[in-house]
């Protein structure tokens, strides 16, 4: 065989590629194949399915049914993309250019979270945000907050776990291109008589729009798909199409309405990467998140 | 003026950061030393340790760990071999369809990860027969190594990205044939990247809940055990597995940078 590969040498990488390409396609691609017919099915598991076209109907029933679980999503997805972008952008910035030799330690610790199992992390912040936790219930003792507030259960707890679980995927790629701008163009915008502001205006936040694009992905698609955030600290007036697709699949045994809605969010989405990686690249969303 | 304040409120403000990002990981550790009235473990009681001497007398819970190692353990072999040899053809050679082939293995990391488990459930279904229904650990050992492979090729591929090439023409010249040059050479150069891929692939397997959630059936993985007890109030010995997970991969973390740092 390795006499064979010498005389064919362009054969070597597609060997190389080919079983993680196989089971990719066995098990990424064929599966996403057998939901789109699996969305076009009727019947249930006990009778069991049958495939036919005029099932189509079940997408327009499907979204109009759970229209609101959709937009929510939409909604919760986009303020905490938004609310991770502010918060993380002052962080990398530090790391980037104020941590010295405490930098390796803060990017451990950025990442430190995703060493702790990531549904003890969301019943931590449970703790925390409980009606009479103690980030609460000292601020109602002595009167600053009324009796009856709350955060969990309200679209404040769900959007404020998810901003917290894909935190770190805003502020790395955003300190990886921060990282790579040359200061020499800063000083030399300093040299022009550029102030502190104008400078990071016209030169720093242009330069760190990458990792802004490549961290607001990372954290938007996960976000559209939660439903354990939803769930945990949430209540039925914040469920996300995450959770409707959930209980369909996994309670109700309802297959085709479940199909048919996450075939719609991962068509949505994927369009969204494809529009996406044809303005940037692959190569830059790839170096954005190594 | 403007500066010094400028400079003391980032200063102020990281420490903030800093505080929100460890947080949940100081209460779970802290819950673990909780003595709790009743079954809910979310208001501070009082100190014990009675929590840690009795680990595993929470019925399943020690099953549960030990499903959840055996399928990080194998996903992780598998997925790391696949992803490798894919992450050398990707950089080592020029061939037609290279960028089309990029995509696609992006493509599973920017599916959100309900999806995958939720096409891979449809696909099990669908067969209706053993080994893929009842699902079961077999199926879930699939979807773990599915959305590792993207995330080692990714890995693999930044670390060779550095290499130089000029090493196995070096070696080349000195005349050993290409398979010697590969375990001689390229080989030990890429083993920390390999390395570190493993790793990830290891703690993403052993943390995944949600294509589990669609991929296991009745089998019960430590964070299958952790979502199913959430409803009745999550006893303090999973906070302590929680724990030791924890201090386990910051070892494992700070051993292999020490390591790597050794031989650099």
């Amino acid at each position: 065989m390795i006499a064979f590969l010498r005389r064919r040498p362009g054969l070597l990488p597609l060997l190389l590629l080919a079983p993680a390409i196989a089971w990719l396609v066995a098990f990424y691609v064929y599966p996403a194949i057998q939901m789109l017919q699996a969305s076009l099915w009727s019947g249930t598991l006990e009778t069991g399915f049958a495939f036919s076209w005029a099932n189509a109907v079940t997408y327009s029933t499907a979204l109009g049914r759970y229209s609101d679980q959709f937009l929510r999503s939409i909604l919760y997805a986009a303020v905490s993309t938004v609310v991770c972008l502010a918060l993380a952008f002052p962080l990398a910035y530090t790391i980037a250019y104020r941590a010295g030799r405490y930098r390796t330690l803060l990017l451990f610790i950025v990442i430190a979270p995703f060493f702790t199992s990531f549904l003890l992390r969301v019943l931590a912040w449970k703790t925390v945000l409980a009606d009479d936790g103690f980030l609460l219930g000292p601020l109602k003792s002595i009167g600053v907050l009324p009796e009856e507030f709350r955060i969990l259960a309200t679209p404040v707890a769900v959007i404020f776990g998810i901003s917290y679980n894909f935190f770190p995927f805003m502020v790395l790629p955003i300190y990886v291109s921060l990282e790579k701008i040359d200061r020499r163009l800063v000083e030399a915008a300093k040299d022009l008589y550029a102030g502190p502001i104008r400078a990071f205006q016209r030169i720093t936040l242009p330069l760190a729009l990458p990792g802004v694009f490549a961290g607001s992905l990372l954290v938007f698609i996960p976000a559209m798909g939660d439903f354990v955030n939803a769930e945990l600290l949430g209540s039925v007036q914040t469920r996300l199409i995450g959770n409707v697709i959930q209980s369909r699949f996994l309670v109700n045994n309802d297959y085709p309405t479940a199909a048919a809605l996450s075939f719609m969010l991962m068509a949505g989405i994927l369009t969204a990467v494809f529009i996406y990686a044809r303005v940037l690249g692959t190569d830059e969303l790839e170096t954005g998140i190594g | 003026m403007l500066r010094w304040l400028g400079r003391n409120a980032l200063r102020a403000y990281t420490g903030l950061a800093l505080v929100y990002l460890l947080l949940p990981i100081f209460i779970v550790a802290l819950f673990s030393f909780n003595d709790p009235v009743g079954k809910t473990n979310y208001t501070w009681v009082g100190f014990t340790l009675d929590h840690w001497a009795n680990l595993f007398a929470i019925p399943g819970l020690l099953d549960s760990v030990v499903i959840s190692i055996r399928i990080a353990f194998i996903s992780t072999l598998i997925a790391t071999t696949l992803g490798t040899l894919a992450a050398l053809a990707l950089v080592r050679y020029q061939f037609r369809g290279r960028p089309a082939t990029s995509l696609f293995i992006f493509l599973p990391l920017a599916t959100p990860e309900i999806i995958l488990g939720a096409s891979l459930l449809t696909l099990f279904v669908a067969i209706g027969k053993p080994p893929f229904f009842p699902l079961n650990e077999f199926t879930i050992l699939i979807a773990h190594i599915t959305f590792n492979i993207s995330y080692v090729i990714v890995t693999v591929r930044a670390r060779l990205a550095g290499f130089d090439r000029r090493l196995e023409e070096a070696s080349a010249d000195l005349g050993a044939d290409g398979w010697q040059t590969f375990w001689r050479v390229t080989f030990p150069l890429i083993l920390p990247g390999i390395g570190a891929a493993g790793l990830l692939a290891f703690s993403l397997s052993i943390d995944d809940f949600v294509i589990t959630n669609f991929t296991a059936g009745r089998t019960t993985t430590f964070p299958m055990f952790v979502w199913g007890s959430a409803r009745i109030g999550v006893p303090p010995q999973v906070n302590a597995i929680g724990t030791i997970f924890f201090v386990v991969a910051v070892s494992a973390v700070a051993i292999g940078s020490f390591l790597q740092r050794r031989r650099a």
